[in-house]
């Protein structure tokens, strides 16, 4: 068992004919991705890499029954690429592209809950799932199989948490990139929950920076629906308040969204948070066993009511 | 990227929203001879890209074409949370009856522009929003249906009770509404929005932030970025397309991702030393980023070695090897510099690292203790 991919999915990659896409697309094949096809406007007609390319997403679909896309087209056609894909039909649309405004993303999310899609990023590394398939650009040679369950905001922060874990020898169920921008299309709760009622997953490593109340909102979820062993890390505790770092999404304004109050409130609900990302096997392996102490029972299925999301606030008084 | 209060109201004032008549000036004599013209008290406000320029004395009140010219002599060349004040805006003073406040922000939970308003503006705004969250209204706003002519009379009513002042920031709300769009704001905000003694409703103050990612398709916009108002190594790490942010620390960091640049920072913290820098190179590095990335590094004098942690995912680990030689040769820094490349192509990394005698180490903590060491500022000790 996997989250959200494995060996039967179909995938295409949009923008394969771009520097990024060809290499990338002949890494997921090389990994073992079924990739049965790339998508760039009047490339139709031509292989990379032996992957045949279309020259739009339905033609795509149509001809190879394509369930999952992987977009790597420029931040200024991204969004379209995102649309493209959802009315093709894929269920599962993963955006690799750094740099999309946010408010194009804000009508985009909208449209993609409507369509009941999933949408993975904007500028997020994908995710992989080891020994089955890899969506975007996680390099391959740092997984391992096993039953540790990764979700993170960041990129690169993302493989040194896995490498460690890798390294220790405890192998991943799933790693997800969720992305670091403002508005992306699935948040920690949604992977916290999928990583609950996975069955080949026993704990769950989840990696946050300062900016937004992303993680103190897992943190609620955690208490009420998460069973499994779950341990973190927060990147950003010495960034200055009010500087900018990077991510669109790595901002701390007026004191909150601050690593120490994310921290604060992840310990409350008992999860450890790691000093550093090196010290996250060791952290979890303590996890687990005080977990086994406890008798905890490891996979009870979310309720599916349970989770069910607030209802859209937009229009109304807060 | 923020754009200064006399750039902003231009805009309102384009787009219909009523704000006092006014002019930027660089000089004491402009001011005068600005405040000559409007005829009248006037304030003088400088233009700097923080928040809380009333509070440290940045924003003043003249009575006369004298008194403006002493005002800018006070206020011109002034430091505001570091900034050296070179612009100041002279505008019409007002007789404020009321201060409120409105403003429009991306809000990551409910996804949509969240619009807030309060009676209660001012420079005193976060303290409200702290100490008495009641007395400010929020709306979020559904983005593709747009805000509604019902949900502005709303936001204007718990303003004001006046019917016709209502109507006046109804409109205002919903013209500036229509800005944030048209902006590409990630933050459009005014305070105060003031009422007069003609029951005239006003925008005192405009604050402008248009989203990085949007500025490709605002040409107009991203022309008024003012250049003399940033930090030269953001914008070398700008034009380079690199995300910089200038520290007092002593190790100079290049890291690739957000993210990781943080973690890295907090371990040289750790270990007992202080970043000199964030340094982001991004995703998909082509090799001059790292050239760039080393020049704007080696521009700040308080570093003692250089910390370079790529970890390749779309950024290849070769591409990087080659930039930090083309750097090297180029740039021949005088200061330590330590390596640590894992990810996609690390053995071809390894390879050119290796015929260049550059050395590297494997692990994120091993590469933090050795640029600490060879800066000079003894063995890394762990802090807790």
């Amino acid at each position: 068992m996997s989250v959200f991919i494995n060996k039967k999915t179909k995938v295409i990659v949009q923008g394969i004919t771009g520097r990024d896409g060809s290499f990338h697309a002949e890494q997921m094949k090389h990994y073992g991705t079924n990739v049965v096809g790339g998508v760039t406007p009047g490339k139709g007609g031509s292989k990379i890499a032996g992957i045949p390319v279309f020259n739009t997403v339905a033609d795509a679909v149509k001809k190879t029954g394509a369930n999952c896309s992987v977009i790597y087209v420029p931040p200024s056609f991204a969004v379209d690429a995102i649309y493209e894909a959802i009315d093709a039909g894929i269920p599962l649309v993963v955006c690799i592209t750094e740099g999309i405004p946010a408010n194009d993303m804000m009508k985009a999310y909208l449209y993609v809950k409507q369509k009941g899609a999933r949408l993975i990023g904007p500028n997020c590394p994908g995710l992989i799932s080891p020994g089955e398939s890899k969506v975007g650009i996680m390099p391959g040679s740092i997984v391992k199989k096993g039953n540790i369950g990764v979700v993170s905001r960041s990129g690169t922060l993302t493989y040194e948490a896995i490498w460690a874990l890798t390294c220790a020898n405890m192998g991943q169920s799933t790693c997800i990139g969720i992305g670091g921008d403002q508005i992306i299309g699935t948040n920690f709760i949604d992977c916290l929950e999928a990583f609950q009622n996975d069955s080949a997953t026993k704990a769950i490593v989840m990696i946050g920076e300062i900016g937004g109340s992303d993680e103190e909102m897992a943190a609620q979820f955690i208490k009420k629906h998460v069973t499994k062993p779950v341990v973190s890390f927060i990147a950003g505790q010495t960034a200055p308040p009010g500087k900018r770092m990077g991510h669109a999404g790595a901002i701390i304004s007026g004191g909150s969204g601050s690593a120490p109050e994310k921290i604060a409130a992840l310990n409350a609900v008992g999860v450890p948070v790691a000093g550093s990302p090196t010290e996250l096997p060791a952290l979890i392996k303590a996890q687990i066993a005080k977990f086994a102490a406890k008798g905890k029972k490891g996979a009870k299925p979310v309720k599916k009511a349970a989770v069910k999301k607030p209802a859209k606030k937009a229009g109304k008084k807060k | 990227m923020k754009i200064h209060e006399y750039q902003a109201k231009e805009i309102f004032a384009k787009a219909g929203i009523p704000v006092p008549a006014g002019e930027v000036a660089t000089t004491p004599a402009e001011v005068a001879a600005i405040a000559q013209k409007i005829g009248k008290a006037v304030m003088v406000k400088a233009q700097v890209h923080v928040g809380g320029r009333g509070k440290a004395g940045g924003v003043r009140y003249a009575e006369n074409v004298e008194a403006a010219k002493v005002v800018a002599q006070a206020i011109l060349g002034m430091e505001i949370k570091g900034l050296e004040v070179k612009k100041v805006l002279v505008t019409t003073a007002e007789d404020i009856l009321s201060e409120a406040y409105v403003g429009i922000i991306l809000d990551r939970v409910t996804k949509c522009p969240v619009i807030m308003v309060s009676a209660a503006g001012g420079m005193e705004i976060e303290d409200v929003a702290k100490k008495t969250p009641d007395k400010i209204m929020k709306l979020a706003v559904d983005p593709v249906l747009g805000l509604r002519d019902y949900q502005a009379r709303d936001l204007a009513s718990f303003l004001f009770k006046d019917v016709s002042q209502i109507r006046q920031a109804s409109t205002i709300i919903k013209k500036l509404y229509d800005l944030y769009w048209q902006t590409d704001a990630s933050l459009i905000e005014i305070n105060p929005l003031i009422t007069n003694p003609d029951a005239k409703v006003i925008a005192l103050d405009a604050k402008l932030v248009i989203d990085d990612n949007a500025l490709d398709r605002q040409p107009a916009l991203a022309a008024m970025r003012d250049l003399d108002a940033e930090d030269p190594g953001e914008i070398m790490a700008r034009e380079g397309g690199l995300s910089f942010v200038k520290l007092e620390g002593q190790i100079g960091c290049i890291v690739n991702g957000a993210g990781l640049a943080m973690a890295t920072m907090d371990l040289v913290k750790r270990y007992g030393a202080e970043p000199a820098n964030f340094l982001d190179i991004g995703g998909s590095s082509n090799p001059q980023k790292v050239v760039t990335a080393m020049r704007i590094i080696l521009r700040d004098k308080n570093v003692k070695a250089i910390l370079i942690n790529i970890f390749g995912g779309i950024t290849r680990c070769d591409d990087v090897a080659n930039g930090l030689i083309t750097a090297i040769s180029e740039l021949k820094p005088a200061v330590p510099i330590v390596v640590r490349l894992t990810g996609t192509n690390e053995a071809a990394a390894k390879k050119i690292l290796k015929a260049a005698n550059l050395p590297a180490e494997d692990t994120l903590d091993a590469v933090v203790k050795k640029a600490i060491s060879l800066a000079g500022l003894g063995e890394a000790e762990e802090k807790k």
